[in-house]
C-alpha cells in the first residue's frame, strides 16, 4: 500500500468542497456539475441519485480525475484523506487510482479485458500496486474471488470473461476494485445491466464488504429503491446540481424539494392504484445544459414556481439543521399534503368481456446446428433450445396482461412469436377468432396485421431515423388501412396521432434525433395504434426511460388503452411497474409458466417459489414497507441444458427433494383460475409469510 | 482538388491552348515556343501533343468514367450485399461464395481477363471496374446490413406488412449511407488509379484519345530523356487520388459529428 498518503487527522476519507466541471465543446463551455460539495466518512456509503445527464457520472469520473480531454474541473476542491486530488502530479495520481480508490462501472462486460484470462486481470492489480510476486498475487486473486462470493474460483480464474454469466462478471470485477484494499470505492450503477435476483446477491455483497473493510462507498444510482437498501446518506442531483441533500429515512419519509417529491410520484409502490392513486409524472423535460434558466433549474417543471423568487439568481442549499439541505427558494413554505390529485372513479368492469387472444399449448425450439469438424464426424446432430415450452394462456379485451420474468426467460421469443416475426413450432394462436401461429408476417393479412401491434423497447432503435417521424406514421397508417387514402386524410390521421399520445403536429415534420427518449416512445405507441389494433404487444415499452418520463409514458400507454379498449400484453422485469398497472400477471422462467392469475393473487400468497424470490429482490423506495429477504444462489440455467423436472430447482430455496430434480411439476389452479406449477401444496405455499409488509 | 480537377475538365475545350491530339512538335521541353506562337506550357510528347492540353483532356475521361464506374460497381454491390445480408441463408452463402471467388483473384489478373475477352472501350472499362469491385462493395453492405436488420424499426417495419425489398431500401439502405459514402470517395480514388493502370496497359481507351495512365506508357522508353512526358500525368493521377482520399476523411468528420 502506498505511503505517500499522510492521513491528516480527523479529516473525513472524502470531501468535496463547492466542485465544478464543465465540458468544452463546439458550442463553448457547458457547466456539467455546479457548485458540489460532499462529505463522506470512513466506512459510510452516500448515493448520488438522478437521472440521466445529471452529472452524477460526471462527479464520480472527477473524483477519478478521468474526465477526457474536453472536460475540466473549473472550481472548487476534492479532498482526499486531507488531499486535494485537482492538483495531484500524474504518478502519484495513478498510485491513488486502482489503490486507494477503486471504481465499479455499470457493464461488466467492457470493464474486464475479453483477452485475457480472469486470473491473469486480477493478478495484475497486487502486482503493480503491491509489487507482490506472481505467486502471491496469484493466491491473493484466488481469496478475492472467494471473498466475492465466488465459487471454485481456480477454475474461474483461469476462464476468460465471455465464459461466465453477468452477475460473475460484476462479481470479479468487484473482487477486482477491492484487491488493493482501497478506502474508497466508487459504484456507479454496477447493477443496472444485471437481473433483478442477480442485483439482489450483489448488492447484499456490496453491503456486507463494505463493512467487513471499512471501505468508504460513494453509490450512483438512478433506483431510489435500491438507494434505501444500500445507503446512509443520499444527494438527488438536477441538471447538474444537488437539490437534496439528507438521511436515507428522512430523505423517503419527508422529501422536501418539489423535484425529489415528484421523483417519488413517479414510482409505483405497493399501494399506489391505477385508478385511485395513479402515478403523477413530472411534466416537461430536463433542461439542456446551455439553456438552464436563471434561478432554479428546475422551475419550469415545477408546481410550486413563483416568479421573483424561483427565478432571479443561484440558490444554495439550506434547510433546518445540517442534516437535510435543499435547493429550493420556497423550501420552507412548500406543503406537499395539499398536491395529492384525487383519483377518478374506478373502470367500468364489464362482467364477461369477449376473448380476444387464446395461446394453446405453444412451444417455440430454436434449432442450432454444430457445424464444427467435430460435431459432424461424431454426427452430434443439431440442439434444439427450447424458448418456449408448453405456453397456455389468454387475455380478455381490455384487459392488461402482464408477462414478467429475467432475461432469457422466453418473454421476448413469444412477443415475436405473436407478432410473426417468428412461427410456432407446435401448439396454437388464435387472434380474434382466427389461427395465426404457424402464418408468418408476410402472410397475415391486412386486417390480421393492424388488430396486432408492437410497441418496442428501445427508444432509440423504434424509429427509424433517417425518416421524419409524420412520414413513418403516416407509412403505417397507409399500409394498415383498409381503403385508399388521399394524402389529406392521412395527414390528418397522423396529426390526430400524435395528438393522441399528445405530441404537437408539428412533430411530424421532425427526424427522430430531434426527440427525447419519451418523445420517441409516444412516436413508437402513436404508430401501434394506428391500425386500431385489438392486440398491443408492449415489450418493456419504460424500461430504458428516466424514472420520471416511464411514469408519464405508463400513464399514456393506460389511458389510449381505456379509450380504445385495446387489451395490452405488457412484458416487463419490473415488478413494481406491473403491479401497478396489470390486471393479470404471468411469471415465467426458461420458458415456461410458472404462476399465472389475477395481479392481487399472485402479489400475495401462495407465491410459487420463484415468484417470491422475484418480489424480495425488487427494491420499494418506501420506508413504510419491510421485505423478507431471499437471494437466490447463482444464475438462470442455460436454456441450452434446462434442468430436468422443475426448471427452477437448481435455484429454488424451498426445494423438497428428489421430485424437484425428476418430474415436472403439476399445474395446481385455484378457484379464482390462479395457476401454480409447484410440487409444493397451495396450502402449504398459502402459509408462507407475504414478502412485502407494513412496517409496524 | 476534386473542385480544381472537376473544373479544369469541364473548361478543357475553352481553355486548353492546342487540340488534345494535334501533332505539333515532338521532343519540346516545357515553356519552350510553339510554331504558331503559343507556348507548350508543359511541353510536348513523342508526337508532338501539347502535354497541357492532352492531360486537360484526360481529365475529362477520367472524370467522366471513375465516378461512372463506380456507381455501376456501388449498384450491383448494394443490391448484393442488401440480398445477403436481409435474407441470409442459402442466398447469402451463394452470393457471398461468388465475392469470395472474385476477390481471391489477382485483381490485375482479372482486368486483363476481362478486357482481353471483351475488348477496350469505355464502356467495358466500368464492365471490368465493376465485376471486379462490386464484391468489396458487398461485403461492406452485408456487414452493415446485418447490424442494422435487428433494429426495431425494421422489425416494425416487418410487422405492418412490408415487402423485404422496401424494407432493404427504404429502412435499412439509407442508415447505412454514412460509412458508403465515405468508401465510395476512397474508392473512386481506387478506381481513378485502375483506370490509369488499365491506360498504362493499353487496355484502357483506345489511342489516340488523351487518357492519363495511357500518356505515361506512351512516354515510359523516353522516361530518362524527357521525364516531363512522364511525371505530369503522375501528378495529375496522383493529386486527383489524393483529393478524393482527403474528400473521404473530410466526409466522415462530418459524419462523426452528426
Amino acid at each position: 500500500m502506498t505511503n505517500t498518503m499522510t492521513v491528516a487527522a480527523d479529516a473525513p476519507l472524502l470531501e468535496i468542497r463547492n466542485l465544478s466541471i464543465s465540458y468544452y465543446s463546439r458550442a463553448g463551455e457547458i457547466p456539467a456539475v455546479i457548485d458540489f460539495s460532499l462529505r463522506l466518512e470512513t466506512g459510510e456509503a452516500i448515493a448520488l441519485v438522478g437521472e440521466s445527464g445529471c452529472g452524477k457520472s460526471t462527479v464520480a469520473m472527477a473524483i477519478m480525475r478521468y474526465l477526457g480531454r474536453n472536460g475540466a474541473i473549473v472550481g472548487g476542491q476534492i479532498l482526499f484523506k486531507g488531499r486535494d486530488i485537482t492538483t495531484l502530479p500524474p504518478h502519484e495520481l495513478r498510485k491513488l487510482r486502482g489503490g486507494e480508490i477503486a471504481m465499479v462501472y455499470q457493464e461488466p462486460m467492457s470493464a474486464l479485458n475479453p483477452s485475457m484470462t480472469i486470473g491473469a486481470q486480477l493478478m495484475e492489480v497486487p502486482i503493480y500496486h503491491d509489487q507482490a510476486t506472481r505467486d502471491q498475487a496469484y493466491e491473493m486473486s484466488l481469496s478475492a474471488l472467494d471473498d466475492v462470493g465466488l465459487p471454485d474460483p481456480a477454475r474461474l480464474a483461469a476462464a476468460y470473461p465471455h465464459q461466465i454469466s453477468g452477475g460473475q462478471q460484476q462479481r470479479v470485477v468487484i473482487a477486482m476494485a477491492l484487491l488493493s484494499r482501497p478506502s474508497l470505492l466508487l459504484l456507479d450503477e454496477p447493477t443496472t445491466a444485471l437481473d433483478v435476483t442477480v442485483e439482489a446477491g450483489i448488492v447484499d455483497l456490496i453491503a456486507s464488504l463494505a463493512a467487513k473493510h471499512q471501505t468508504g462507498m460513494l453509490y450512483i444510482s438512478h433506483n431510489l429503491g435500491l438507494v434505501l437498501e444500500t445507503c446512509s446518506r443520499v444527494n438527488v442531483m438536477y441538471s447538474g446540481e444537488v437539490v437534496e441533500e439528507a438521511g436515507v429515512d428522512a430523505l423517503f419519509d419527508t422529501p422536501r424539494h418539489p423535484y425529489t417529491k415528484g421523483l417519488f410520484d413517479c414510482i409505483p409502490l405497493p399501494d399506489t392504484d391505477k385508478t385511485a392513486k395513479p402515478l403523477t409524472p413530472i411534466r416537461g423535460q430536463l433542461p439542456l445544459p446551455n439553456e438552464r434558466p436563471t434561478g432554479c433549474n428546475f422551475a419550469p417543471r415545477c408546481d410550486f414556481f413563483e416568479a421573483n423568487t424561483c427565478d432571479t439568481g443561484p440558490i444554495a442549499l439550506a434547510g433546518k439543521d445540517e442534516n437535510h439541505r435543499v435547493r429550493c427558494a420556497k423550501w420552507s413554505t412548500i406543503d406537499f399534503v395539499g398536491g395529492e390529485t384525487a383519483g377518478q372513479a374506478s373502470a367500468p368492469t364489464n362482467d364477461d368481456p369477449a376473448e380476444v387472444l387464446r395461446v394453446t399449448d405453444l412451444k417455440k425450439y430454436y434449432t442450432i446446428k454444430d457445424r464444427s469438424i467435430g460435431a459432424m464426424i461424431s454426427r452430434r446432430g443439431a440442439v434444439d433450445v427450447k424458448a418456449n415450452e408448453a405456453i397456455t394462456l389468454s387475455a380478455r379485451r381490455g384487459e392488461t396482461l402482464a408477462i414478467v420474468g429475467e432475461s432469457g426467460c422466453g418473454k421476448s421469443t413469444f412477443a415475436k412469436v405473436l407478432m410473426g416475426l417468428e412461427t410456432t413450432t407446435d401448439g396454437e394462436i388464435v387472434l380474434d377468432g382466427q389461427a395465426i401461429g404457424a402464418t408468418p408476417v408476410r402472410r397475415r393479412s391486412k386486417a390480421q396485421l393492424a388488430s396486432l401491434q408492437m410497441v418496442f423497447q428501445d427508444p432509440n432503435e423504434t424509429l427509424n431515423p433517417s425518416h421524419t417521424v409524420g412520414r413513418q406514421i403516416a407509412r403505417v397508417v397507409d399500409r394498415l388501412s383498409t381503403k385508399h387514402e388521399t394524402r389529406e386524410e392521412v395527414d390528418r390521421r397522423v396529426k390526430q396521432l400524435l395528438d393522441l399520445v399528445k405530441l404537437p403536429g408539428d412533430f411530424a415534420n421532425r427526424k427522430p434525433r430531434q426527440l427525447s427518449g419519451g418523445q420517441k416512445q409516444r412516436v413508437g405507441i402513436a404508430r401501434a395504434f394506428a391500425g386500431d389494433p385489438s392486440l398491443v404487444v408492449a415489450d418493456e415499452p419504460v424500461s430504458a426511460l428516466d424514472v420520471s418520463v416511464q411514469a408519464a409514458v405508463t400513464e399514456l400507454l393506460m389511458d389510449i388503452q381505456r379509450e380504445h379498449g385495446t387489451t395490452l400484453l405488457f412484458i416487463s422485469h419490473d415488478l413494481g411497474v406491473v403491479r401497478y398497472l396489470a390486471d393479470r400477471v404471468v411469471v415465467m422462467y426458461l420458458g415456461r409458466i410458472m404462476e399465472m392469475g389475477l395481479t392481487k393473487d399472485v402479489f400475495a400468497p401462495p407465491y410459487h417459489p420463484y415468484t417470491e424470490a422475484l418480489l424480495s429482490a425488487v427494491p420499494i423506495a418506501d420506508t413504510r414497507y419491510k421485505k423478507k429477504r431471499i437471494v437466490l444462489e447463482g444464475s438462470p440455467p442455460s436454456a441450452l441444458k434446462p434442468p430436468t423436472g422443475c426448471p427452477f430447482h437448481t435455484r429454488c430455496h424451498r426445494k423438497i427433494g428428489s421430485i424437484c430434480e425428476t418430474e415436472l411439476p403439476p399445474t395446481v389452479e385455484t378457484a379464482s383460475g390462479h395457476r401454480i406449477a409447484c410440487h409444493i401444496p397451495v396450502e402449504e405455499l398459502s402459509d408462507v409469510d407475504a414478502v412485502v409488509s407494513a412496517a409496524t | 482538388m476534386v473542385g480544381f480537377w472537376i473544373v479544369v475538365a469541364l473548361l478543357a475545350p475553352f481553355v486548353a491552348p492546342f487540340p488534345p491530339n494535334a501533332q505539333i512538335q515532338p521532343f519540346a521541353a516545357p515553356l519552350s515556343a510553339a510554331p504558331d506562337g503559343g507556348i507548350f506550357l508543359l511541353g510536348t510528347d513523342q508526337l508532338g501533343r501539347d502535354i497541357l492540353s492532352r492531360v486537360m483532356w484526360g481529365a475529362r475521361t477520367v472524370l467522366f468514367f471513375a465516378p461512372l464506374a463506380t456507381a455501376s460497381a456501388y449498384t450491383v454491390g448494394i443490391v448484393m450485399g442488401l440480398a445477403a445480408g436481409y435474407f441470409g441463408g442459402w442466398v447469402d452463402d451463394l452470393l457471398s461464395r461468388i465475392s469470395d471467388l472474385i476477390l481471391s483473384f489477382p485483381v490485375l489478373v482479372l482486368y486483363i481477363l476481362i478486357i482481353a475477352t471483351i475488348g477496350a472501350s469505355g464502356v467495358n472499362i466500368i464492365i471490368a471496374v465493376t465485376f471486379a469491385s462490386a464484391p468489396g462493395v458487398m461485403r461492406i453492405v452485408r456487414g452493415l446490413v446485418l447490424d442494422l436488420r435487428t433494429r426495431n424499426y425494421v422489425a416494425a417495419a416487418q410487422t405492418r406488412g412490408e415487402s423485404p425489398w422496401y424494407i432493404m431500401l427504404i429502412e435499412i439502405l439509407p442508415n447505412a449511407r454514412g460509412p458508403l459514402i465515405v468508401d465510395g470517395c476512397l474508392r473512386i480514388g481506387y478506381v481513378i488509379i485502375t483506370i490509369g493502370v488499365l491506360g498504362f496497359l493499353g487496355l484502357g481507351l483506345p489511342p489516340p484519345d488523351p487518357d492519363w495512365g495511357g500518356m505515361i506508357n506512351e512516354a515510359r522508353a523516353l522516361a530518362l530523356a524527357f521525364p516531363h512526358m512522364t511525371i505530369i500525368p503522375c501528378i495529375a493521377i496522383s493529386t486527383l487520388v489524393l483529393g478524393f482520399n482527403l474528400l473521404a476523411d473530410g466526409i466522415r468528420e462530418v459524419s462523426l459529428h452528426d
